[in-house]
């Protein structure tokens, strides 16, 4: 059974050191609550699967030293530009990197949700993103002929970490149309979800809203975080912090700055 | 003082000029997506849109008000697989002269002097959407080199690689190259107001074909920026408010 927690600190338990978590693109429901209580417990050694890209919680967690392995198509701030922290980390080294294209993530996921051990796909041959993944392999279709074809494996996760704009009390989440939160969930062993608020009554019970529902089968936490993707937006409830972003962006260009954004929005925010 | 006269004051901004450009290389389609951080096509493609009285469709990755995908991230990926993508642009921290694309590093991959936000849907898209619309503002040796440090997606593929789509044109501020696939080169198509050829040649990494006569790129009419302006800087702001802020003076909204 899906466990309402009473704080998100105690929701991201499941979050444990070394797992493997796969997080939202940008658009589709960041938990950044979630996120700045993982770093304030001191999350590490993760193997951060962005899908199929990040922004500004990538560049927290690789910042904050939590990363030990970064699987994405890009991490950037969006219109802020270049990601200040991700950048860094990259050009010394102090990542692992694994580099891929957004439909080859979705792919892995896709494959994970299966229970298969890889997708095909098209694309990527000749390229130096398919010469970085030794992983990935070329096989010549089988149902043609001189028909080189790329197999990206499954990615299985640990953990799905989202956030969302309402949940009921049995855990049912309702992500609306993004429904590669759907498919997160189905491809990782647990589910963590913050969400604006709780929904009175069952999700599932209106045909209307249980299409737009993940069950809560696939939840192992919740929490109400609100506000909880802050300073990101929440598409069709509050926009971006535009100006709370270009501070992050002017501060994490330094390493100096980047800690105290950190004191200041991170750890403090606990004793607030 | 002696000399050329001056030129007449502009009636368009750069963007302007530039979404047009765009706006034109879209011509007839049925669908154009616009992938992240691309405001200018982004600019053209709803542009196109309002021209064309709702045809062509337009995805805007990032937007939940001007799109239509119903199935989460993967939709624009399984749509441009099935070819219902006519026109997607992409861009590069370098392009090469065989539109090569790097969105990824430059010097050596594991220990980079530079690290670009990584190749998004460009691995993938460029193989597939018949008609990609290359797009870079920074024209220079920096950006357009003869030969990129890593492949994203390449410009070509020989013959045996499953490739339906590829580059049709490049798009700077400064002009207009056309991709001729066959040849795998760049030939130079327009030149922007107020830049030269000259200056193209200087400032290019990359060797390209151009004819005797290069034509000056047209203005934008009257009725496309007063569109762009009034119609779609409005619908912009969504997905690029300070793009939307800064040239076309649209304030921020309120809502999400």
């Amino acid at each position: 059974m899906p466990q309402l927690a009473r704080t998100v600190e105690e929701a991201i338990a499941p979050i444990t050191d070394g797992c493997v978590l796969l997080v939202a693109r940008e658009t589709a429901g960041v938990a950044m609550e979630a996120t700045r209580a993982l770093i304030r417990r001191g999350v590490n050694r993760l193997h951060l699967v962005a899908c199929p890209t990040s922004t500004l919680q990538a560049d927290l967690l690789v910042g904050a030293g939590c990363v030990e392995t970064l699987e994405t198509s890009a991490v950037s701030l969006g219109e802020l530009g270049a990601a200040p922290r991700f950048a860094a980390a990259a050009t010394a080294g102090a990542i692992r990197l694994l580099d891929a294209t957004c439909p080859a993530l979705h792919a892995g996921l896709q494959a994970a949700e299966k229970g298969v051990p890889f997708l095909p796909l098209r694309g990527l041959l000749g390229s130096d993103v398919l010469a970085q993944r030794p992983d990935w392999r070329v096989i010549d279709n089988p149902f043609g002929q001189d028909d080189p074809i790329v197999l990206v494996p499954a990615i299985k996760g640990d953990v799905a970490l989202i956030h969302a704009p309402m949940a009921d009390r049995d855990g049912n989440v309702w992500i609306g149309t993004n429904r590669e939160l759907a498919t997160m969930a189905h491809a990782a062993a647990k589910t963590v979800v913050t969400v604006e608020r709780l929904h009175d009554g069952n999700l599932l019970d209106d045909p209307v809203l249980a299409a737009g529902t993940l069950p809560g089968f696939y939840v192992e936490a919740f929490a109400v975080a609100e506000r909880g993707a802050w300073p990101l937006r929440l598409a069709g409830h509050y926009p971006a912090d535009g100006e709370h972003l270009a501070e992050y962006a002017s501060l994490a260009a330094t390493a100096d700055g980047f800690a105290r954004y950190l004191e200041r929005h991170v750890h403090a925010r606990r004793a607030a | 003082m002696p000399g050329a006269p001056p030129e007449p004051p502009r009636e368009f901004r750069d963007e302007e000029l530039l979404a047009d450009v765009i706006v034109r290389l879209i011509g007839d389609a049925r669908h154009v997506a616009v992938g992240n951080a691309s405001p200018i096509p982004a600019t053209a493609a709803l542009t196109a849109r309002a021209l064309g009285n709702g045809r062509p469709y337009v995805s805007l990755l990032g937007s939940v008000r001007h799109t239509f995908f119903t199935d989460g991230g993967s939709e624009l990926f399984d749509c441009a697989g099935q070819g219902r993508v006519d026109v997607f642009f992409l861009s590069g921290g370098q392009i090469d002269g065989e539109a090569n694309i790097n969105l990824v590093s430059v010097g050596d991959y594991r220990r980079p002097k530079a690290r670009f936000p990584g190749s998004f849907g460009s691995s993938y898209l460029y193989y597939v959407v018949p008609r990609v619309i290359l797009f870079r503002t920074e024209h220079s040796r920096r950006s357009l080199v003869e030969k990129v440090d890593f492949v994203s997606a390449p410009g070509t593929s020989p013959p045996g690689v499953f490739r339906t789509g590829g580059p049709v044109a490049l798009v700077t501020n400064r002009c207009l190259f056309a991709f001729d696939r066959a040849r795998r080169r760049f030939s130079l198509a327009s030149v922007h107001p107020g830049h030269t050829v000259e200056e193209v040649v200087e400032t290019t990494g990359f060797r390209f074909d151009r004819p005797d006569h290069v034509p000056v790129t047209a203005a934008p009419s009257a009725r496309t920026l007063q569109v762009m302006r009034e119609v779609v800087a409005p619908e912009l702001s969504e997905v690029y408010p300070q793009f939307a802020a800064a040239v076309f003076g649209i304030e921020r909204q309120r809502a999400g």
